[in-house]
Order: structure tokens, then C-alpha cells, then sequence
């Protein structure tokens, strides 16, 4: 029993925790089709339903007494479109911000993991080992930032598929830098989420946050619509809301619309730091009976 | 002098009003099977997940192993092994995927895990299902499990609540077995609650008795029979009242004699000799007795000696436990 080789650094059982709620999700296959099933639901049918391009291109007026060459209305709606949108892809412009969309949902399910491992005393048996307090938060975090950049994953191929089209001068660090301002955000949405859900005991509630905050975070940012077009009460929370600046950063790398990244990042990577700060220390205090 | 390897010092928990440990002081010694005996309520898992390091004492500490639990968490945790009152095991994962799980979290190296995880759940016999889903697995199945989890680090402690909760008599008696297994092969010491008296009697080196946050009695089954010093002869007469009266005037011979619930309690060196004497003198004063027995002292007796209560006057709370079960089980199907 003395002098057992053991690995107790301060990151132990991190990995342990974080392979065992991804091994639920890929050992599961209805769960698995399912979370995959629903991003392409939203990307193939919102995305190709809502479709504003269509709508301010290709259209022909028929205003008695003015004859309107079809060439001058399309220039003036694509011309509408870009000084609103930044581009005249309408579709590239929303998936891109699909892709923060379901970040954000798949990152809210993390406070139900903690609720459950609760209720059925897989809690009491973690707290009983000698892993740091900490770790246990910080495993569900990653267990949900790796699933939310599948996600993401999946509706960009879908999106792709589809027909979003990429900046004329893409190359991989632009699809790093999106990934990393995705992998921010979730990392700061997960600590939120698990945070609010340290103490509770009842999944109903979590459930209710869930829904409390889901939508609003999501109108409230630029995911469809630019923020310059919102009325002046919504502008400063939209320029709260995280999912602004990681649409920002998603949208000026992938897609190359104005924006600027240094803020975003800024952004991003401190929402993520001192939520995710705030979380394990509170896991210190509250991961007990 | 044996070692001692659990030392509690005051050890109190209060929750609210609620006095749920009340400066409790004991003390547990190497390869003993200690058994906390008690009613539901009565601050046993309170005690041990204080002891494990889950809850924090509100007044006084505990060494464990050496350590301190509030000072030291960290090397206790290390060095003991928990099994919960409640199932803990992941119930989407398999068995071995569980097993392995808990190694990770004890830091212990890939190739020493499998091996060991292999040797214990042989021991256990869960081999064949090691690689079904831990939701398949029965009661029993499922607490020999727990039972294997908490041994993968080799803990020179290991602490169980209630293992037997809930489940038949066969499976009960395989359970204590393995938990004698582990005294006997490895040397482990063993902290196990229970409100079972006959398992606490039978397998139990030591028992301390715990009631309402306290402790009432600590010894062997044995010292404490003794403690009551002869045989107990119940009666139930048509005037308690007045055969106690009589009972503690005319006989001699006899060390106690009272009322608990609804019968007379008599305690008396040789109980077959004294028992005629007894029901001649009751005749005579014109009570009659409806229902009389001897009984040796068993945990029963000492239990409702220390107490003045019988242990099964908490079988309410106990279907309390069962129904509380039953609702967790359907949510998690």
C-alpha cells in the first residue's frame, strides 16, 4: 500500500472525468444521431427558409407609369444587403452565425450533467477520492466545449454543403482563429451554466435557466441580424452578449467581414477566463453535501 | 496496545437546529471490523461522510489513517476507501469502465489498474458481466460493484454505509463475507454502519451504539450481552402497575425490573430458576400473567437496554428509504 507509484499532480483525473462523459455520449447512438441530427435541422431549414437574400435580389417591381431596369433594382438590393450585412450572402452570413448558435446550446446542457451526477450519488463517490475540486468542474467544462465544437463541426460541413461560400483568401489560421473564438465562448458559457448549477438539486429548475436565458442570448446578439439595425435599448446588451463577438470573429475570419478581432478576442478570452475562474472557486466551496 | 487508526475528537455536525452529531469521541483500532449500530436519524452517515472528508465537522476533528480530515482532507482521502450508502456507480458506463474510472481518479498507473481491476471484480464475481452497461446489473450485483470500486486504490480503511440496505438475506451474507475477506486476507480495517442488529452481532469485532447523536455504548458483542448480566424474562400481566411493585418487593435474586412499551422487563441471573418464583408471587397478590418468555440477552435486548427503545420502531422510515429508492430508480430508468 506505502510507496505505490501514483500520479497526484494537480491535474489528475481530469482526463478520467472528461473521457467518461464523452464515452456516454459516443457509446450512446440515439443520443449521439440525435445531437447530431438537430444542428442540421436549423442550418438546412432555418438557414435555407429565412433566406433575405433571395428576397432583395432577383425580385421585380411593377410600380404603374416607372419601368425600372431589373439590373438597377438588383444593384440597389445587393448594395442593401452589403451595407447591412457586410456581404451580399445572405446564407453565409446567418450559418456563420449558426455556428456560435449551437455553441451556445450545446454549452447550456453542461449544468444538467453536475444536476445528475448529484441526484444519483455519483457525486458523493467523486468527492470521497482524493481528485482536486476543482477538476471535477473543470472535466465537464472541457467534456462540453469538445462536444460543442463537434457540433459546430457538423453545421459548418452541412453548411458548406449547402452553399456558404468562405472569404476568397481563406487559409487554415483563419479556421483556427474561429475555432478558438468558439472554443472561448464555450468555455465561458460551460462555467456559467455548471456554475448555476452547483448547488441545485433539482433538474427542473436547471431546465427553467435553460430556457430563462437560451433565446434571449440569442436575439440579443448579431447572430441575424447586425446590431446596427437594432433599436438603441438592444445595442448595449447585444454588445455584452458574448455571442456578438464571437459571430464578429467567426464572420471576419471565415467569411472576411469587417470587424474587429482584437476586441473580440479580448473579449472572449477574458468572458472565458473569469467565468471560468469564478466557477472553480465556487466548486472549492460548494462541491459538498 | 493496538494501533489506532480512526480517533474522533468531539466530533460534532450541526444542521440548522438540528444536532445531527454531538461531540462524538471513539476510536477505531487496525483490522477490526467496527460496526456503528443505530436507527435511521440517528447521525451514522452523517459520521462517515464527515469521516471520508465529504462534510466538514462544525466543531471538534478526527485523525484518520494519521491525518487529520480537516486539516490534512487530501492524504485521507488517499488512503480509504468509500462505499456509499447510495449507488454511486456510472450507470451508463460498463462495470470495467467504472473500475477503471475510480483507478484514474486515485492516480493509480494504467497497467497496475487493469490488473488489479481484473483480480477484484474475480473476487466479487462480476467477471461475466464486466462488460454490460451498470444499469443491467441487479441490487446485488450492483452493491458488490461498490464494493470493488473502493478497493482499487487498496485503502488501509474502508468505510461502508448501510451495505446491506435493501437487500435479501442470501445477497446480505455474501456481502458480509467479502467484507470478512478483506479483514482477514488484507488486513483492512473496516468501518460499516448498519441498523441490521443480527449483522452487527454476528460479524462486527466492536460495536458502538449511536442514538440521536450520540454514542451510548461501545464494545464486542459479547461485553456488551454482558453488560446486562443475565437473562431477560418478559411478562404481560392484567396489572403492570402493581406486579412491578410486587416483583421488586418479594423476590430476591433479581438486578432490574422495568416497564418498556407495553410489557415488563426483568433482568435476573438464571432466568429458568427465578421464572416459577416469580409468577408464584403475582398469583398470590391476584395478578395474572397473560404472556411470559426467557431470552438470553441478544443485540435486541442490549439495544433496547441502552436505548429503552426497540430498533424496530423505525421500520416507517426505513419504507421511507425504500419508496425514496423506488422514485430514484424509475427517474433514472
Amino acid at each position: 500500500m506505502q510507496g505505490e507509484r501514483r500520479n497526484l499532480s494537480l491535474y489528475h483525473g481530469l482526463w478520467t472525468l472528461t473521457s467518461r462523459e464523452l464515452k456516454k455520449w459516443y457509446k450512446s447512438p440515439v443520443i449521439l444521431l440525435l445531437s447530431i441530427v438537430q444542428p442540421i435541422f436549423w442550418i438546412a431549414l432555418f438557414g435555407k427558409a429565412m433566406n433575405l437574400g433571395g428576397l432583395f435580389t432577383g425580385t421585380s417591381l411593377n410600380i404603374p407609369g416607372l419601368t425600372i431596369p431589373k439590373q438597377i433594382i438588383d444593384e440597389i438590393g445587393t448594395e442593401i444587403l452589403k451595407q447591412t450585412f457586410g456581404t451580399t450572402d445572405y446564407f453565409s452570413f446567418l450559418a456563420a452565425g449558426m455556428l456560435s448558435f449551437i455553441v451556445l446550446f450545446t454549452s447550456m446542457q453542461s449544468g444538467m450533467s453536475i444536476v445528475w451526477d448529484r441526484r444519483l450519488g455519483v457525486l458523493d463517490r467523486l468527492l470521497t477520492t482524493p481528485v482536486p475540486r476543482g477538476n471535477i468542474l473543470i472535466a465537464k467544462i472541457f467534456n462540453s466545449v469538445i462536444r460543442s465544437l463537434v457540433q459546430a463541426s457538423i453545421v459548418l460541413t452541412v453548411a458548406v454543403l449547402l452553399g456558404m461560400s468562405f472569404a476568397p483568401k481563406i487559409n487554415a489560421i483563419d479556421f483556427l482563429g474561429a475555432y478558438a473564438a468558439l472554443f472561448l465562448m464555450s468555455f465561458g458559457l460551460s462555467s456559467l451554466f455548471l456554475m448555476l448549477a452547483l448547488r441545485a438539486t433539482d433538474w427542473q429548475s436547471q431546465m427553467a435557466i435553460m430556457n430563462l436565458l437560451n433565446l434571449p442570448l440569442l436575439f440579443t446578439s448579431n447572430a441575424f441580424y447586425p446590431i446596427k439595425e437594432m433599436p438603441n435599448w438592444l445595442r448595449p446588451i447585444a454588445y455584452i452578449n458574448p455571442l456578438t463577438y464571437s459571430n464578429g470573429a467567426v464572420r471576419g475570419l471565415l467569411l472576411g467581414i469587417s470587424t474587429n478581432l482584437t476586441i473580440d478576442f479580448l473579449y472572449l478570452g477574458l468572458f472565458a477566463l473569469i467565468l471560468s475562474s469564478i466557477g472553480i472557486i465556487l466548486s472549492w466551496r460548494y462541491l459538498s453535501m | 496496545m493496538r494501533e489506532v487508526v480512526i480517533k474522533t475528537i468531539n466530533l460534532t455536525k450541526v444542521f440548522g437546529r438540528l444536532v445531527a452529531v454531538d461531540h462524538i469521541n471513539f476510536e477505531v483500532y487496525d483490522g477490526e471490523i467496527f460496526g456503528f449500530l443505530g436507527p435511521n436519524g440517528a447521525g451514522k452517515t452523517t459520521t462517515i461522510k464527515m469521516l471520508t472528508t465529504v462534510l466538514r465537522p462544525t466543531e471538534g476533528t478526527a485523525i484518520v489513517n494519521g491525518y487529520d480530515i480537516i486539516k490534512d482532507p487530501a492524504h485521507v482521502r488517499q488512503s480509504i476507501g468509500v462505499v456509499p450508502q447510495e449507488y454511486t456507480a456510472d450507470e451508463d458506463l460498463t462495470g470495467w469502465d467504472n473500475m477503471m474510472m475510480m483507478a484514474g481518479l486515485y492516480g493509480i498507473p494504467k497497467d497496475v489498474a487493469k490488473e488489479r481491476a481484473k483480480e477484484l471484480l474475480e473476487m466479487v464475481e462480476l467477471t461475466h458481466a464486466a462488460n454490460r452497461k451498470v444499469s443491467t446489473y441487479s441490487g446485488g450485483m450492483r452493491r458488490r460493484l461498490e464494493i470493488a470500486m473502493s478497493l482499487i486504490s487498496r485503502p488501509k480503511i474502508l468505510f461502508l454505509d448501510e451495505p446491506t440496505l435493501g437487500l435479501d438475506a442470501q445477497t446480505r451474507a455474501a456481502i458480509w463475507n467479502y467484507i470478512k475477506k478483506l479483514k482477514e486476507e488484507y488486513g483492512m480495517t473496516i468501518f460499516v454502519t448498519t441498523h441490521y442488529l443480527e449483522e452487527a452481532d454476528m460479524y462486527a469485532d466492536r460495536i458502538a451504539i449511536i442514538d440521536r447523536g450520540k454514542i451510548l455504548a461501545i464494545g464486542s458483542p459479547k461485553e456488551l450481552k454482558d453488560r446486562i448480566g443475565g437473562d431477560i424474562i418478559s411478562l404481560k400481566t392484567t396489572n403492570d402497575d402493581e406486579a412491578i411493585k410486587i416483583i421488586s418487593n418479594v423476590t430476591d435474586g433479581i438486578l432490574d425490573v422495568k416497564k418498556v412499551e407495553d410489557e415488563i422487563r426483568i433482568k435476573v441471573k438464571n432466568g429458568e430458576e427465578k421464572a416459577p418464583a416469580i409468577l408464584e408471587a403475582l398469583l398470590k397478590n391476584g395478578i395474572r400473567v397473560t404472556r411470559m418468555s426467557i431470552t438470553e440477552p441478544t443485540m435486541d435486548e442490549v439495544y433496547m437496554e441502552i436505548t429503552g427503545r426497540r430498533m424496530r420502531d423505525e421500520e416507517g422510515s426505513r419504507e421511507e428509504v425504500f419508496a425514496f429508492r423506488r422514485t430514484l430508480r424509475r427517474a433514472r430508468s
